[in-house]
């Protein structure tokens, strides 16, 4: 086992999970990831690359729509396209959304409040990179804190998502039945997380990193960084 | 039926963040395909768009001109245009 993996944490003007993602992944993991500032235009060669939460450029325009060319984004586009890990937590799902390096969009949440609250989501499947350590339909606790998570794509390329298996989280009841009303957003299909085609890129709006030690409140997040340690590390 | 479209800047003497932010993100875009570089001077507003009952488009406009004026800008800050179209 090589030590550990290689990780960096995109840290854009806005951002602020950033730290919260360096903690989880340590206390999980054992990894220290670096921060990379989001105007490096070279980036090293990292197993994992992490786009974590926030308000990147306030938000203007649209969620992640400024980040989306940040001159980092260059480079995590490549090293996304030649297989690198990435994974974007809420903002960074926007941003990976607005990049095109995951299909569809997210609106502003139904119902137009801010969110923040726990949440429930259903695994839907337990055989990615980041889920590995899951139980497949396995329920998690997580908290969402978003005012743009309502999830949205065509009608085709919703099947396209559902035929290929690249829906990886939806939001459920506590029983694991997924109904509509369980989707705090209105999220499309109670779309919770995706995952691109080939498997590397996962884009999800729950915080995994902000309930991934006992001292949070719960350990439902630690599965994704033990599945990507497990993937990454041997 | 008219159609009423107001549209909101901030004045120009106001610093605008959004506009700021989205002009460097613009002009710094290293994407081949994408360099827009020749922008300039990027401000950001709002446009409001409703229908409204009434006579006749001059008294219309007059009543969204107050409209603008009290609630949907803030005069000290920002200015407004006020556009009505005849739906009929």
């Amino acid at each position: 086992m090589k030590n550990g993996m290689k990780a960096g944490i995109v840290v854009f003007p806005g951002s602020n999970c950033d730290r919260d993602c360096y903690r989880a992944l340590k206390a999980v993991t054992g990894v220290e990831a670096r921060f990379v500032w989001h105007r490096e235009s070279s980036l090293e060669d990292f197993d994992l690359i992490i786009l974590p939460g926030g308000f990147s450029f306030g938000d203007y325009l649209r969620t992640g729509a400024i980040a989306r060319f940040s001159p980092v984004m260059n480079e995590v586009i490549r090293l996304g396209k030649r297989g690198v890990r990435l994974l974007g937590i809420c903002n960074g799902f926007q941003i990976l959304a607005e990049a095109g390096l995951l299909p569809g969009a997210l609106l502003r949440n139904q119902g137009l409040l801010f969110i923040c609250k726990d949440i429930y989501m259903k695994v839907e499947r337990s055989n990615t990179d980041f889920t590995n350590k899951y139980e497949q339909g396995q329920v998690l606790r997580m908290p969402v804190i978003h005012g743009e998570g309502n999830y949205t794509i065509d009608e085709a390329g919703y099947h396209e998502l559902v035929d290929g298996e690249q829906v990886i989280f939806r939001y459920c009841a506590s029983d694991g039945s997924v109904n509509p009303s369980d989707a705090p957003n209105g999220a499309m299909g109670n779309i919770a997380g995706i995952i691109n085609r080939e498997g590397n890129i996962l884009g999800l709006m729950p915080h995994p990193e902000k309930v991934s030690e006992p001292i949070m409140g719960g350990e439902d997040g630690a599965g994704v960084f033990r599945s990507l340690l497990s993937v990454l590390s041997v | 039926m008219f159609r009423v479209k107001v549209t909101v800047m901030l004045k120009r003497s106001v610093l605008d963040p959004q506009g700021a932010a989205l002009e460097r993100a613009l002009n710094a875009c290293r994407d081949d395909a994408l360099s827009f570089s020749e922008v300039s001077s990027v401000r950001v507003g709002k446009v409001i768009e409703m229908t409204c009952d009434g006579n006749d488009a001059e008294s219309v406009k007059e009543r969204m001109h107050s409209l603008a004026d009290r609630i949907l800008a803030n005069p000290v800050m920002e200015e407004y245009t006020v556009s009505v179209e005849s739906l009929s």
